[in-house]
């Protein structure tokens, strides 16, 4: 069948699964650094203002 | 690329896709940042051996912003040397010249976490410190990769100030302020960068000629390379046992420092001495340089960490 603009398949950009499964590792690289940067500011800010209470006082 | 199976569908083989967080990590130069974390332990500990206060949670995480500044300036370095690194032995491994990590992004991850580590030093330590892993991410990015390695062979001379900065940084995130010993640390790194880089350029001289890196060996010639090894060898022995004279080590380190440093100029010695074209001397020298470096600062951490906790 020749390619008519009404028969050209869909053009559609598929990853093969190796791809996939890097992309996903990648995707859960970045939401661990996420969780990790969130977590260390947290932990530093408590620190910081604990250590700022106990000096005023 | 974007390849067209047989049912019409686009697929993606472009290697970049198969990248995973290891060559990201990778990015980061990882052996460096060690070397870093090592020697801004030592600044940090020194800096509590000399009476500055910090709570252990925020000197861990002072340590993670420093290493991680590292690993950022690193990824920078990589983004902006991908051309010499594509072409020489030692680096072509490397995420970008195998195409799995594209520039853009590795320009990206430098920048953002350099952001976020000075954002995090600045938060769990002091302004001052923060200012200074700044200026030693700059210092390495611009001044060093930028300007002085491809324009002159006293590029790692210079270049070298920002690998001897992270004690001084810790140091200063510990106490707020960076003492006279302090830059000693600094010191000792600073002069041993020369003979150490250039006793790698000596059995390497190829791969920098070829990348167009005007490294000491192949601007002045191998014996005037040899020559000035031996020079700042000795000064860095000189400089090794300093640490001693202001109190900074005691009586071990200094035993240690001597010794190591007695090694040290034997192998600068015997570089200077060896057949033009030998790579065996400038690699013993090369390892040694490493293992020097390391004793040194141990000795310094040992006899810290005893003077604190025994």
């Amino acid at each position: 069948m020749p390619d008519t603009p009404e028969h050209t398949p869909e053009l559609t950009s598929e990853l093969t699964p190796d791809a996939k499964k890097k992309r996903s590792q990648r995707n859960l690289a970045i939401a661990l650094g996420l969780f990790a940067f969130v977590a260390v500011v947290f932990i530093v800010s408590i620190l910081k203002i604990s250590g700022n209470v106990a000096g005023a006082g | 690329m974007v390849n067209r199976d047989n049912t019409g569908t686009s697929v993606v083989d472009d290697k970049s896709s198969f990248a995973g967080p290891r060559d990201y990590f990778a990015l980061l130069k990882p052996r460096v940042m060690s070397l870093v974390i090592f020697t801004a332990l030592v600044g940090m500990i020194a800096a509590v051996a000399n009476g500055a206060s910090v709570h252990p949670g925020l000197a861990a995480a002072s340590l993670l912003a420093i290493a991680v500044g590292a690993g950022a300036s690193g990824a920078l370095n990589m983004w902006w040397d991908a051309d010499i690194d594509a072409v020489m032995s030692r680096t072509i491994a490397r995420p970008i010249p195998q195409g799995l990590v594209p520039r853009s992004e590795a320009a990206g991850f430098g920048a953002l976490l350099s952001a976020l580590s000075i954002a995090l030093l600045a938060l769990a330590s002091n302004y001052v410190a923060a200012g200074l892993l700044a200026f030693t991410i700059f210092f390495y990015v611009v001044i060093y990769s930028m300007w002085l390695k491809r324009s002159t062979p006293q590029n790692i001379v210079i270049g070298g100030a920002a690998g001897a900065l992270p004690p001084v940084v810790a140091w200063a995130a510990a106490s707020g302020t960076a003492p006279l010993d302090a830059w000693i640390l600094f010191l000792i790194i600073f002069l041993w960068t020369p003979p150490h880089f250039w006793a790698l350029a000596l059995y390497r001289e190829g791969d920098y000629a070829r990348a167009g890196v005007p490294m000491m060996p192949n601007v002045a010639g191998e014996l005037s390379t040899k020559k000035q090894i031996f020079g700042y060898s000795i000064i860095l022995v000189v400089a090794g046992i300093a640490p001693y004279a202001t109190g900074l080590g005691g009586t071990a380190y200094l035993a240690i420092s001597s010794a190591f440093g007695a090694g040290f100029l034997l192998l600068a010695w015997r570089v200077f001495k060896s057949q033009p074209k030998s790579k065996e001397a400038p690699k013993q020298l090369f390892a040694f340089s490493i293992l020097y470096l390391f004793a040194l600062f141990a000795a310094l951490l040992a006899e810290d960490l005893y003077a604190l906790y025994a």
